[in-house]
């Protein structure tokens, strides 16, 4: 019952003149007189208050979105927001703030019950916090004053003593009572006053409640410092337990007589990826060794890896080549696609790495890169791939199936084209074009470009987990980092054996800088560039004919062409595009699209159930499900 | 003869049965060829694995000294000498009658024997095998220490592998018995901290869980080893930061308790403050979580008689505790087992829920009596708990042994608040269990019994009445005759506060019960707690001047000769001021005094301690010498000359000018009975 109560963090003080304050080191409360020598003197005591603006209390801020990350990682802010200060306007008007609202004043007259005074947090508790925790200390306590520290719900009365009214919560220090929404109270702990440390602990698990005094805890309740500086009461150490808790419990699920089924989709799972991804000679490896069928035959599976080595390597007109050859129509029937395609293979004719720049050009060994941060750039498929098709409204996805999301629900229903935009709420992009695609990954890659090489590393991966996230929450799919984490421990070097030329030379990030010329510096092969751009503007005006205008397209063009226009086009404002991960939605793309006309899933079943874990854990949020908070997808992947 | 003649027949019969299921086995251990014998253990092995039976059979079928005899032959192969010891193993893995057979055929000298050969799997093989055995109760732990080489030689071995490490500590562990320091003393020496702490951050859980619970064996009430273990580096943080680590709430619970008693262990033996934060913060909280009902019976119990362990002579640490997560009344809980819905639901549960009820109440009992041993609020806390008083009235008439010294504990540590002792102890009648607890109870049930009952004789208690009556001097005077010094102490204590501001009746009973020959036996008992109450005993038989009279008209020469003796032997001031004080009443009886005045050698020993150093001894001989002249007595005339004659007064007078106040009053007024 107290799960829609526990919402708001209330600091209730009646007393007879007396203040309250909050300190801003730790969220301390503190009573006493209210005559104003005393209280100039009390002012000066409650040291460590820093004005706005000041570098140390910039740095303070910092520290406190630190550690708020820390405990409370499952929050999304921009969802709901965590409680940092005192509200100035969700107050009674005998209570005074100050101090960046962490200090509380009580100016009433404190002669009765009806002179109380409370306050309440900025914002309710989120639910995704699974455990929330908050301490005050009270520098001083005042004459008579009474002090209660609690929980109560938006609306409820702040001229009350907490506990008192229903939804609401209470410790009281006079008495050592606890109150659970009643006038009476129930023996609790010890009373507290000044100098004493008072915390309260919100499990939102279990819909329990308790307090502590000086770093130890007072017991629970049943039913019923925004941090900072570090807490008295060691909060993480509790955390812990409950996350052990909870994943024992995953761990621990109950399969009973379902083993061998659930062995048998689990091998399943990995076979598939192995197969989507076109990791042939492991995807055969692995079903000898499971002694399972894989579907699609092998001929097939090589056919589909040797077009995305292609495409990774650069080498785009030759993938293009190669799709139509092997797979004939099927880039006539994906205008979009094949534009996309021809888009990225004027990209790499600046890059020089296309074969048809390519092959004009008398690379030198130290000159030229097509493929710098090899390893690591194909495990970004998964992600990619998640996020291209996760909207498309003729496959089960996540977002379809699982969670009707507004965002999910509206493209599924607007998704006629062959591409519904899932992104475009994190890309600039709102339409449905393919090119929208495109921009959702190089959002995705913007968060990680300070380390362009370095993908995969867990440094890059936490540090980009943030703005990762921010755009899964948008996109309501599969966390990007949380596939690449996946991936990363592949090695992917068998994809590109067969492109020695490219790889072999093994330039460092300075050779790539300085080193590069357009299109590898070849006159003839700059040529051949302008007149692949000359055509490219015709296939656009041509499906402008046929499928009418479309913005997206006109976008990637100009931007590509733009990259003429800088003597560096590496180091310009659009030269992003010419960053070898960039061609990996591409890649993915064009892979989902040769399974899809094969009769294939066009996402494999792992990253699918993925999505639906993460979409899963948020709904769990969004209803107000503690115990999402420690079980998040991520936890799992290593 | 009958009943040699049945026993017989039965292993006879016995016998044939094993012959025909077990005899091919043993016989393919004398095989001559030694392919076919490592064959034949192989096979053996594979058919006494979780098969008692089998295992008996082949115990009794001798199988055993032949598989030594196979692993201690240098001639045999490696392989079978490993195999022999796997069996070995295997069957001590069975009944406790198992592991007897293996030890009375010498087993373990063979094994340690085993461990001096190079080979690292068949010394694992032998520590194993060794492990099983040294971890069963009715091993002879000794049997580890008779050779000296053996412990360093294990020492040695820590470093082989992870299966050396987890077997050696688990052996270590086991073989480090409470009441034996010596024990761990052999292992100190060996080094057994350096050797053990790098184990705590092994990559093997069972590694680390059992070097853990080595330290916890090693440090308990060892002050040594504990002042050692603080100052301990792995792997460059501190011992007990690594312990901090092992109790955080995700380790899992054994791990938690373990690392919380060996914190425990250190703050007692004096290697970490009270309040110190990993007590406080981390050891302490750790402990109290250990008691709530979540967890295991066991692991409950464990954590309650650890957390009153912990806390018992730390006053602060029991007003924490007692604050902590409402652990007064969780410990309510442990009083309801096996609970009603066990007896009805599951008879599995019945059964595990009856074998653990008297470890789950002596635990309460332990660790109320800790937490309110100083503290009166936590004392009314605890009486105020559900049925608290009734549970401890009938917890000290429960058939367990623990659960009635735990209880009696308990009760005694609430005996020492006033409050309870007018109300609760009275309206429970508490008196009546411990008085029936009282006759031929154990010592150590009767030293804590008898100091309870020490605190329900206080003048003020009300129960003071109801259990004179029950005829407790016969026991109290017995128990001054007990070889305990803690018996006599208590049952003299008992006398003492019996015979304060007593009736008349009531002290002639203690003079007659105790005997004049046992209560000067008393005054040179060799413990001085014993004389010190024996004095406070005749001090409060000899308090108002009937009394005084009438005892010393009795008793007057025996009672001058032992003050006699006490104050020209060596003894504590306390005593002599006691003596002193025993005289000074005298000096105040009516007839009594004249045993005084009569003594010139007593009048001198007084003059003497009036010119003493300490102060208290001068005020207590001066208290003497001012009953001795008092006016309004009958002779006061001539007893004020003669002491004026033994120069007295000028001691008086001197005195009148000392610098304690108490002192000079006193001196004042015994120079105004000169002046009246």
């Amino acid at each position: 019952c107290a799960k829609e109560l526990l919402q708001y963090i209330l600091l209730l003080i009646r007393g007879c003149h007396t203040t309250a304050i909050f300190s801003p080191q730790s969220l301390s409360l503190s009573a006493y007189s209210s005559n104003t020598k005393q209280r100039a003197k009390m002012a000066e005591l409650g040291a460590g208050s820093l004005p706005l603006g000041d570098p140390a209390f910039n740095y303070q801020e910092h520290e406190l979105n630190e550690r708020l990350k820390r405990l409370y990682p499952a929050v999304n802010e921009e969802e709901t927001p965590l409680p940092r200060s005192w509200s100035p306007k969700d107050k009674y008007s005998y209570i005074g703030l100050s101090q960046n609202n962490l200090r509380v004043h009580y100016k009433g007259h404190g002669k009765n019950h009806k002179d109380a005074a409370s306050v309440r947090a900025t914002h309710p508790i989120p639910a995704a916090c699974g455990i929330y925790y908050f301490e005050v200390k009270i520098v001083s306590k005042g004459r008579d004053g009474y002090m209660g520290i609690g929980l109560s719900a938006q609306g409820v009365n702040m001229n009350r003593l907490p506990g008192w009214d229903k939804h609401s919560y209470g410790y009281h220090g006079d008495d050592g009572h606890s109150f659970c929404s009643s006038g009476t109270g129930q023996p609790y702990g010890p009373t507290f006053t000044t100098g004493d440390v008072i915390g309260c602990c919100v499990n939102l698990i279990n819909n329990t409640c308790f307090y502590t005094k000086n770093g130890i805890s007072l017991g629970e309740i049943v039913d019923a410092n925004f941090g900072q500086q570090p807490f008295v009461f060691d909060i993480e150490d509790y955390m812990s337990e409950w996350r052990a808790k909870i994943h024992g419990m995953i761990a621990r699920f109950p399969i009973g007589e379902r083993l061998g089924e659930w062995q048998a989709v689990l091998q399943n799972m990995v076979s598939s990826y192995l197969v989507h991804h076109g990791y042939c000679a492991t995807a055969t490896a692995f079903a000898r060794a499971t002694e399972t069928m894989i579907q699609e035959d092998q001929t097939s599976i090589k056919n589909r890896q040797r077009i995305q080595k292609l495409v990774l390597a650069g080498r785009v007109g030759e993938a293009i080549e190669a799709t139509q050859q092997l797979y004939p129509g099927l880039l006539d029937h994906n205008p979009n696609l094949l534009f996309m395609l021809k888009c990225r293979q004027f990209v790499e004719m600046v890059n020089g790495t296309d074969s048809e720049v390519c092959c004009l050009t008398i690379r030198s060994p130290k000159s030229q890169d097509s493929y710098p941060g090899s390893p690591s750039l194909s495990p970004r498929h998964g992600a990619s791939n998640t996020h291209l098709h996760t909207g498309g409204a003729d496959s089960p996805t996540c977002s379809n199936g699982v969670t009707p999301t507004n965002k999910s629900k509206s493209h599924s229903g607007a998704g006629s084209g062959k591409y519904p935009s899932v992104s475009s709420s994190a890309s600039s992009s709102t339409s449905s074009s393919p090119s929208s695609v495109n921009y959702s990954e190089s959002n995705s890659s913007d968060s990680t470009k300070s380390q362009p090489h370095s993908a995969n590393s867990n440094q890059e991966t936490s540090d980009s987990e943030m703005e990762i996230e921010a755009e899964h929450y948008t996109n309501g799919v599969v966390e990007g980092s949380s596939a690449r984490i996946m991936n990363g421990t592949y090695k992917h070097e068998e994809i590109l054996q067969p492109d020695d030329n490219s790889i072999g030379n093994g330039v460092t990030d300075d050779g790539c800088s300085n080193g590069r010329q357009l299109c590898g510096g070849n006159q003839a092969a700059t040529e051949r560039m302008i007149q692949f751009g000359r055509e490219l503007q015709a296939l656009n005006e041509q499906l402008c004919r046929e499928y009418g205008k479309n913005a997206t397209h006109k976008k990637m063009l100009q931007d590509a062409f733009s990259l003429l226009a800088y003597s560096d086009p590496w180091n310009c404002p659009v030269g992003q595009q010419l960053d070898p991960t960039q061609r990996e939605s591409l890649c993915s793309a064009l892979n989902s699209a040769i399974l899809e006309s094969q009769n294939l899933p066009k996402q494999p079943p792992l990253m699918l159930a993925l999505g639906q874990a993460t979409e899963c854990v948020q709904l769990m949020a969004r209803v107000r499900s503690g115990s999402c908070s420690f079980a998040r997808v991520d936890n799992f992947l290593h | 003869g009958i009943c040699n003649g049945e026993t017989v027949s039965v292993i006879i019969v016995l016998m044939q049965e094993v012959t025909a299921t077990s005899r091919h086995y043993v016989d393919r251990l004398f095989d001559p060829d030694p392919q076919k014998v490592l064959q034949g253990v192989i096979d053996m092995k594979n058919a006494v694995i979780g098969n008692n039976k089998q295992k008996a059979n082949l115990i009794v079928l001798g199988a055993v000294p032949r598989l030594l005899y196979l692993l201690q032959q240098s001639s045999s192969s490696l392989e079978l000498r490993t195999e022999c010891s796997v069996v070995l193993g295997s069957l001590a893995m069975g009944t406790e009658n198992n592991i007897k057979s293996l030890v009375d055929c010498h087993i373990i000298p063979a094994l340690l024997q085993g461990l001096l050969c190079p080979d690292l799997i068949f010394i694992e093989a032998c520590l194993r095998c060794l492990r099983t055995v040294f971890i069963s109760p009715v091993t002879p732990v000794q049997l580890l220490y008779t050779d000296s080489t053996v412990i360093p030689h294990l020492m040695s071995l820590l470093s082989r592998s992870q299966r050396t490490q987890e077997y050696i500590t688990q052996i270590f562990s086991h073989c480090c018995k409470v009441f034996t320091p010596e024990h761990q003393t052999v292992l100190f020496n060996h080094g057994a901290i350096q050797n053990i702490a790098p184990l705590l951050i092994s990559p093997s859980y069972k590694v680390r869980m059992q070097a853990l619970k080595c330290f916890s064996v090693l440090a308990y009430e060892n002050t040594q080893v504990s002042m050692t273990l603080v100052n301990v580096l792995v792997d460059g943080e501190l011992l007990s930061q690594v312990f901090v680590r092992m109790m955080q709430r995700d380790q899992p619970i054994e791990m938690q308790l373990t690392a919380a008693k060996c914190l425990t262990y250190m703050c007692r033996a004096g290697a970490i403050r009270t309040d110190d934060s990993c007590v406080v913060l981390k050891t302490l909280p750790c402990l109290v979580r250990m008691c709530s009902k979540e967890h295991l019976l066991e692991e409950r119990v464990e954590g309650a008689e650890t957390l009153a362990y912990l806390m018992e002579p730390d006053v602060e640490l029991q007003r924490i505790a007692s604050t902590t997560d409402h652990l007064v009344a969780m410990l309510a809980d442990y009083f309801k087992y096996p609970s009603s819905v066990s007896a009805i639901t599951d008879i599995k549960r019945l059964d595990h829920d009856l074998k653990h009820a008297h470890e789950l109440r002596q635990a309460a009992f332990k660790l109320y009596a800790s937490l309110g041993s100083n503290d009166e609020d936590i004392r009314k806390k605890i009486t105020e708990t559900e049925n608290m008083m009734d549970r401890i009235v009938s917890g000290l008439s429960e058939s367990s042994i623990k659960v009635r010294l735990a209880a009696v504990r308990c009760l005694h540590s609430l005996s020492r608040s006033v409050q309870q002792l007018r109300t609760s102890f009275h309206d429970h009648a508490v008196w009546k269990p411990l008085m029936k607890l009282l006759q031929n109870a154990p010592d150590e049930v009767l030293v804590m019994a008898s100091s309870t009952l020490c605190n329900l004789l206080l003048e003020f208690s009300p129960s003071k009445e109801p259990i004179l009556e029950s005829g407790v001097i016969e026991l109290l005077c017995s128990l001054t005759q007990s070889d305990s010094p803690a018996l006599r102490v208590n049952g003299i204590w008992a006398l003492m506060n019996m015979a304060f501001q007593a009736d008349q009746k009531v002290k002639g009973e203690i003079v007659r019960c105790l005997g004049t020959e046992q209560l000067f036996r008393l005054l040179s008992d060799p413990d001085t707690n014993v004389l010190m109450k024996t004095l406070g005993l005749l001090r409060n038989l000899l308090s108002t001047r009937p009394h005084i009279d009438q005892i010393m008209s009795s008793h007057g020469k025996q009672i001058m000769q032992a003050v006699t003796l006490i104050l020209e032997a060596e003894h504590s001031i306390e005593v002599k001021e006691q003596t002193l004080c025993i005289l000074a009443n005298i000096a105040d009886g009516n007839t009594a005094k004249e045993l005084i005045m009569t003594n010139d050698d007593m009048l001198q020993k007084i003059k003497y301690y009036m010119g003493h150093s300490n102060v208290k001894l001068q005020l207590a001989a001066t208290f003497c010498i001012s009953n001795l002249i008092w006016n309004e007595e009958d002779g006061s005339q001539e007893r004020q000359d003669k002491l004026r004659e033994m120069g007295f007064v000028d001691i008086l007078h001197k005195l009148t000018q000392a610098s304690d106040p108490n002192l000079s009053d006193r001196a004042k007024t015994a120079m105004q009975q000169y002046l009246a």
